[in-house]
């Protein structure tokens, strides 16, 4: 097992399409290296993309944020900027594992690890965040929610790499929550997991939103009619209502450890409902 | 045999024991010194790794280990041809520790290899064919008992069954206690309430996976560092697995992460020994996690029926249970106890109780705190708890009334000496908890809880140094706080100050048989052990002195730390300290040294009241607890900081089981759960401050009047929280664990239930 840390992002790309066997990128490590410890993957070649400059930082850009691949979560938690504009995003990051956790574990990782029940995005979807893509046929950009294939597979295509997120600038009046179902109060995977995201007219009426779910389908689902059951509307307990119906059909999930597919689909509707008064609250106060 | 030299009078007045001095191993434990099973390594050390059946059930037609055995760095391999086989009451337990005919359950060892390094042993492992006839199994209790279930022994036949069986079955074992005539006694009632109830097998959840060290020599001396509840047992059952003399064996008991039961067996400290007894070097062998889930000894899984009777008044007229409990692939499963704990609570007339010891395709059981009896206590307090509220009585008002105390016949047979039930429920009612007010979808639940307590085997000895501070060797490992406990009372008895005395865990060549670290047992035996060889020190000291003085022996007493003359017949001479006589010793006679061996008994039982207050999330089915308390009987409690953590430790445990702890397994016998990201057990947050009450009813079985109270804490628990979350729901949750989807469905299901009304 071949270990490398390059300095820049093209050589990134060229260690990785380079690469006969199988390539895995380790940025925080929090999910590479427990799979390494149990046994799940043997890579042929691990890049560590941490000494790359452009991947460690957060940048101000057209009224939003791009954030760096290698950016741990902490500092999103941190960066008063990001607190501010997407809040429902950072509480999604501060999700994440634990405290230490997190001070490793960077938001990208968890979009590129695939798993379904990936806390920050669902939170990332409803941002309409962009990922920024390099690759050997050079750099290209895509919606987040485009990203995940399925569980743990992604639709990057060989030597490619997320580089950054870009959190783009938001209307006032906006707001936008990310909540999690687990049974405990930390150090949990998501059984349900929902990402709001509005913006009020000046007469309070809903003008934009968007709904996601996680760890209801093989891949975190935007949902545009639990969306549309917003727009349009003063959010008011009918629209709610309908919200949170639309959530609960939209799910496909499984039967699994976690939780049930009855629950699941129950839960759904009430963590949607549940956000998008938070998301609410947050736009009147914007 | 009791000896009659044992004080039998209780002592009231105290200046060491009740003070919260820290605990002798506490700096060692903070800052990383102390040394943990993992932690031991030596000169030209192999790393050992075990093969385990990936099959829940399958016969293993054949190993192949040449592939193995050719790869380079690999210094030895084994299998069941490596262990002598068994018929005595070994067998199970060889048979656990590597596979022989069948692999009983996924994560059965069935080889091991000894390498260079843990890379080569890992690749070894790959190399080793198993070839596995499939075979069908079983996981669930119920199932395992019907007739026409897989079986894991054909030649199991149904003890305490009369007369024999003369078909094999799953059911190791039927028992039964209690006395009366139930019948007679639910015809006197004229409310019965009977009701089904299920539990899941949990683990300890100790965070030290089990880990040791082992060395066997050229000349067949063997020395094994390890963390275990026991050493001598450790001891003892290696040297009968590899045939090796008792004597010929050292077991150093390192420091422990944990245990709560689940370390007073082998599992790897043989398969360790054989493989340093083959390669002729030191292996070591550390359990990962996955593996302490699959092939440690988690608790039983149960079916529990339980029916109790009452007059409109809150008088039991009768209580019945059937305990079904499995224990995994072997017998021993804990429902004994839980049968003879189920009502232990309560006086009653007509009491019976009948337990089935069940056999599946799970790892062996160990010891889970209190084995067996919070699984009982979760149904039969579930049922308290709904007649309370049917008859409209308090429902501690309603368990005084029927309560177990001095002179009950118990239910299971002995009458109760002094015991403080009566005195945890008093407490528990008094408590500001138990009248504060709840909020909207809230629940306050209330449940008492009982364990017997045991003595035991116990071997101290207590070195006077020449400086006159105290090195106390004791042989049962500290797993809560027991050194500390013991250098209060060594420190009571001579006079000096805590911090002279130093007490080690000595290793199994150093100290007589001590038994292992369970049933509540070290304050109490090695407690009250280490009392009686500081006497036997005293009465060495007067002698020391009474030389010194030139005086005969009766005419020195020992009183607060000094030797001083009987009275003014004795002479006139100013009293000596520990510290004069211990100066002295070279020319008085020599090293001066205390010991006492015992088999220690009339442990006394503790009992507890628990009460918790819980808040179920209508739409989620999510629960929080909101707040504890634990009232317990410690007798007298010699460290109150450390009774009211195994108070805390134990209610924190019995949350997890009651709430979201449980073994996961698939359609294919597999666990799907073995690790503690999906075995949920409580973390920090998830708990509010558990709050404890202290009661003090003397044991007169010990000088100081000591109860073990390391077990007691998490009998209530279960059912404290079931009554709670049912109060909070509305609903009466009879499964656990009460996982949020569980309580959903419930609260959907009762929903569907008005509706249709």
């Amino acid at each position: 097992m071949r270990y490398e840390a390059p300095e820049r992002v093209e050589t990134a790309v060229s260690l990785l399409s380079g690469e006969r066997g199988l390539a895995r990128i380790l940025a925080g490590g929090t999910d590479l290296l427990v799979q390494l410890k149990s046994g799940m993957v043997e890579p042929d070649l691990i890049v560590d993309i941490k000494k790359i400059p452009e991947m460690r930082r957060i940048g101000a850009e057209n009224g939003g944020f791009r954030i760096g691949a290698a950016v741990p979560s902490a500092e999103l938690s941190e960066h008063p900027g990001i607190r501010a504009l997407w809040p429902g995003v950072v509480e999604a990051a501060g999700l994440i594992g634990s405290t230490q956790i997190q001070g490793r574990a960077t938001i990208v990782g968890n979009l590129c690890n695939a798993s379904p029940a990936a806390d920050s995005v669902p939170a990332m979807i409803v941002a309409g965040a962009i990922a920024t893509v390099a690759g050997p046929q050079g750099r290209r950009e895509l919606p987040v929610e485009a990203i995940a294939a399925g569980p743990g597979q992604t639709s990057l295509a060989k030597g490619e790499l997320v580089i950054s997120i870009f959190l783009p600038g938001r209307p006032p009046r906006s707001g936008d929550a990310y909540l999690r179902f687990i049974p405990r109060t930390e150090m949990d995977i998501a059984v349900v997991g929902v990402g709001v995201s509005l913006t009020l007219g000046e007469d309070g009426l809903c003008t934009a939103a968007r709904v996601a779910l996680g760890a209801v389908a093989v891949r975190a689902l935007l949902v545009d009619e639990a969306a549309d059951a917003l727009i349009g509307t003063a959010v008011d307990e009918a629209a709610l209502e309908r919200l949170a119906a639309a959530a609960s059909a939209a799910c496909r999930p499984i039967d699994d450890k976690r939780g049930t597919k009855e629950f699941r689909i129950k839960v759904a509707g009430v963590l949607a409902r549940r956000a998008a008064e938070t998301a609410l609250e947050r736009a009147r106060r914007n | 045999m009791p000896r009659d030299d044992v004080t039998a009078e209780t002592r009231q007045s105290f200046t060491k024991v009740g003070t919260r001095p820290l605990r002798p191993d506490g700096v060692d434990k903070v800052t990383g010194r102390a040394r943990f099973g993992a932690d031991m390594a030596a000169p030209g050390m192999l790393i050992g790794k075990v093969l385990r059946s990936p099959h829940a059930h399958a016969r293993i037609r054949s190993i192949d280990t040449s592939k193995a055995e050719a790869l380079p760095g690999v210094k030895a391999v084994v299998t069941r041809d490596d262990f002598a086989n068994r018929t005595d009451e070994l067998r199970d337990i060889l048979v656990n520790v590597m596979a022989r005919e069948k692999a009983l359950y996924e994560g059965h060892a069935v080889a091991a290899v000894a390498a260079v390094s843990a890379a080569v042993a890992r690749k070894a492992l790959r190399l080793i064919e198993v070839d596995y006839e499939l075979l069908p199994h079983v996981i669930d209790v119920e199932e395992a008992m019907r007739p026409d279930s897989v079986l894991l022994h054909d030649d199991m036949f149904t003890a305490g069954v009369d007369p024999v069986p003369d078909q094999p079955s799953n059911v190791a074992k039927r028992c039964e206690f209690g006395h009366g005539e139930v019948e007679k006694g639910f015809a006197e009632a004229d409310i019965v309430i009977e009701r089904s109830f299920r539990t899941e097998a949990s683990h300890q959840g100790y965070i030290e996976p089990h880990a040791c060290l082992a060395s066997v020599g050229a000349d067949g001396q063997g020395e094994l560092w390890c963390c275990t509840q026991g050493h001598f047992m450790v001891r003892d059952t290696c040297a009968a697995l590899l045939g090796m003399d008792v004597s010929r064996l050292r077991v150093i008991a390192s420091e422990i992460g944990g245990g709560f039961g689940g370390k007073t067996t082998v599992f790897i400290e043989p398969v360790a020994l054989t493989l340093s007894r083959k390669a002729g070097r030191p292996v070591k062998l550390v359990m990962t996690r996955d593996e302490v889930f699959r092939a440690s000894g988690p608790t039983a899984s149960t079916s529990v029926w339980v029916r109790i009777g009452v007059t409109k008044d809150g008088r039991i007229t009768a209580g019945e249970a059937v305990l079904k409990y499995q224990g995994g692939a072997f017998a021993g499963s804990p429902v004994e106890p839980g049968a003879m704990t189920a009502f232990a609570c309560y006086d009653l007339e007509n009491v019976r109780a009948i337990g089935y010891d069940v056999v599946t395709n799970r790892p062996k059981q160990a010891a889970y705190r209190a084995p067996g009896a919070p699984m009982a206590a979760f149904a039969v307090e579930s049922v308290v708890a709904e007649l309370a509220d049917r008859i409209g009585m308090d429902p501690i008002e309603f368990r005084l009334k029927n309560a177990s105390r001095e002179g009950t016949r118990s239910a299971y047979g002995p009458t109760f000496g002094p015991i403080g039930l009566v005195e945890t429920l008093k407490a528990a009612k008094a408590h500001p908890h138990y009248s504060a007010p709840l909020g909207n979808n809230q629940g306050r639940g209330v449940a008492s809880g009982f364990w017997f307590n045991f003595g035991g085997q116990t071997c101290v000895s207590l070195n006077i140094n020449i400086d006159g501070t105290v090195g106390l060797a004791v042989g049962t490992p500290d797993i809560g706080g027991s050194r500390a406990s013991m250098c209060l009372m060594a420190a009571e008895e001579l006079g000096i100050e805590y911090d002279r005395v130093r007490v080690i865990v000595a290793d199994t060549s150093s100290l007589g048989f001590n038994d292992v670290t369970d049933g509540s047992r070290v304050t109490f035996a090695s407690g009250m052990a280490t009392i009686q060889a500081a006497r036997d020190a005293v009465k060495k000291l007067c002698a020391r002195a009474a030389r010194m003085w030139d005086i005969p022996e009766d005419a020195v007493v020992w009183e607060g730390g000094y030797a001083k003359p009987a009275g003014a017949n004795a002479g006139d001479f100013q009293p000596l300290s520990l510290r004069d006589i211990a100066a002295a010793a070279a020319k008085t006679g020599g090293p001066i040294a205390g010991h006492w061996e015992f088999n220690a008994e009339n442990a006394g039982p503790s009992f507890a009241t628990h009460i918790v207050d819980a808040e179920v999330d209508p739409e989620t089915g999510r629960t929080s607890i909101l707040r504890y308390t634990v009232v317990q009987d410690a007798g007298k409690a010699v460290h109150p900081s450390y009774v009211e953590g195994q108070f805390q430790g134990g209610a924190a445990q019995g949350i997890g089981w009651a709430l979201n702890e449980e073994y996961i397994y698939g359609a294919d016998g597999k666990l799907q759960n073995p690790g503690f990201l999906d075995y949920r057990m409580p973390v920090a947050s998830d708990l509010p401050m558990i709050d404890t009450v202290i009661v003090e009813v003397p044991n007169p079985g010990h000088p100081y009047g000591v109860r073990g109270v390391g077990e007691t804490s998490i009998v209530p628990p279960l059912a404290a929280v079931a009554n709670a979350v049912s109060a909070a729901a509305g609903v009466r949750l009879t499964s656990l664990p009460m996982s949020p989807p569980k309580i959903l469905a419930a609260l959907e299901a009762e929903k569907g239930a008005q509706a249709a009304e």
